[in-house]
């Protein structure tokens, strides 16, 4: 266990190691999107209620489950990063705000573009779509005070606090719908009890959440590369990476 | 296919303006979250290895200097 | 552990646990105004203020529909089962506005107890069904579960 988790805090081999995963990852991801959409849009039954417009569910549903579990990643970043100091659970942390930021903004946004035709309204301040809002904000929050340090390593403790106080949002999203009276809908897919969405229509659905599962990865590693270069650029294993690209 | 023609498909019976623009956003967004950390890195590289680069010349320069 | 890391554990779940309890009592002293209407059953028992903008929401119930012959005005009852409200509403409705199906009217109670509304948005539930398997259920004697009707 502790040899693994000592070789997270090595960057040339986190480098490498998320070149290796998104060379193959990348490819799959986006094949898994682009099935699922078609396969969503096109090939799934109507909706005996909303008719068409539920098929903004297939983008919808997985944007927000992974804007949720998207922020999991990034407060425990934060927190092994208060912890124990390490660089690398920092890297990840500052990697996944944006990428978790545009999955918000994805899910409030078809949201509301699913709400004109079906509740009758662009926005309403719904506990679920309130509390949705501030995910945003936290998101956005945690890019700018980044930005905001000259000092790095502040920068860092500061997101991750910041990070762990918002972590409260996360269950209050998921629960809204059963603590007050809203007009969102409660879910679908239930861990415990009856799914309440046809067969044909739940496993496109599976397949996006997994799809945008994998794609918070993907962008994750991606922003984790670039962060790592900008970083270590005056260490060895970039020079010498450099002086290998520079070769070929 | 659950529709019956091409246009039967873009107007998804009224509801197409809506169904298209949410997908055509978020297509736009994976795109962001995907390009923007390659561009970003690309630019990196780039910048360092004419940094790289330099430095070579210069100490080239600063050895045939010596001689 | 080092204890200068479990010094920083702790601060870690301190500032979880305390940020979580200051939510925790922020959002109970707002338990009420989270909400985003009032179910038929608090507005007959009356803790629904009168003269003041509020939302009531709940199914708009069977046969209750009735719209007006020459214009856009339509009354109808909302219920959740234990008590209704009147609505009284002109204007254009949401396109899932139907009978037994969920609505949240918005507007102003007056002192007859009917709600005056100013916009009417639809509710509507977490089941997702093709229209043939709805129907095929709705003919059939056994129900999605499986059970004899």
């Amino acid at each position: 266990m502790w040899p693994i988790f000592h070789k997270f805090g090595s960057p040339p081999w986190l480098y490498a190691i998320a070149g290796a995963i998104l060379r193959w990852l990348l490819p799959i991801t986006l094949l898994a999107l682009v099935t699922g959409m078609v396969w969503g849009l096109l090939f799934t039954p109507s909706e005996n209620v909303q008719g068409n417009s539920y098929r903004i569910i297939y983008i919808h549903v997985p944007a927000a489950v992974v804007a949720l579990a998207g922020y999991y990643v990034m407060a425990l970043a934060g927190a092994v990063s208060l912890i124990w100091r390490m660089k690398m659970a920092d890297v990840a942390m500052k990697a996944a705000a944006p990428v978790g930021a545009a999955l918000t903004f994805v899910a409030l946004f078809t949201g509301a573009i699913w709400g004109k035709p079906t509740w009758g309204t662009w926005w309403v301040w719904d506990a679920r779509i309130t509390s949705m809002l501030i995910l945003l904000f936290l998101y956005l929050g945690v890019v700018a005070l980044y930005e905001a340090f000259d000092n790095k390593e502040a920068a860092g403790k500061a997101c991750a606090v910041l990070s762990l106080v918002g972590m409260v949002n996360i269950p209050i999203i998921y629960k809204s719908v059963d603590w007050w009276y809203s007009l969102h809908q409660g879910a679908s897919i239930k861990f415990t009890g009856e799914t309440s969405i046809h067969p044909s229509m739940l496993y496109p659905l599976l397949l996006m959440i997994a799809a945008f599962y994998a794609l918070f990865t993907c962008a994750l590693l991606l922003n984790m590369r670039a962060e790592l270069l900008q970083r270590e650029q005056r260490t060895q294993w970039v020079q010498k990476l450099l002086s290998k690209d520079v070769v070929n | 296919m659950y529709f019956d023609s091409l246009h039967a498909a873009l107007d998804m019976g009224g509801h197409g303006f809506y169904v298209w623009t949410a997908y055509s956003v978020t297509i736009v967004m994976i795109a962001l979250v995907v390009i923007a950390p390659v561009l970003r890195r690309r630019r990196f590289l780039r910048q360092l290895a004419g940094q790289l680069k330099r430095a070579q010349v210069a100490t080239a320069e600063n050895t045939r200097g010596e001689r | 552990m080092h204890p200068v890391r479990k010094q920083r554990l702790y601060l870690v779940l301190f500032i979880a646990l305390f940020s979580s309890i200051a939510v925790g009592l922020v959002v109970y002293a707002l338990r009420g105004n989270i909400n985003l209407f009032y179910p038929p059953a608090e507005v007959a028992a009356g803790k629904a203020p009168t003269g003041q903008p509020i939302r009531v929401g709940g199914m708009v119930l069977e046969d209750s529909l009735q719209r007006a012959p020459d214009s856009l005005a339509i009354r109808f009852k909302l219920t959740d089962y234990e008590a209704a409200v009147d609505v009284v509403y002109v204007g254009i409705l949401p396109d899932l506005f139907a009978e037994g199906q969920g609505a949240v009217a918005s507007g102003v109670l007056n002192e007859e107890g009917v709600l005056e509304a100013t916009e009417i948005l639809a509710k509507h539930d977490e089941n997702y069904m093709p229209p043939e398997v709805t129907h095929a259920l709705e003919n059939s004697a056994y129900d999605e579960k499986g059970n004899a009707k």
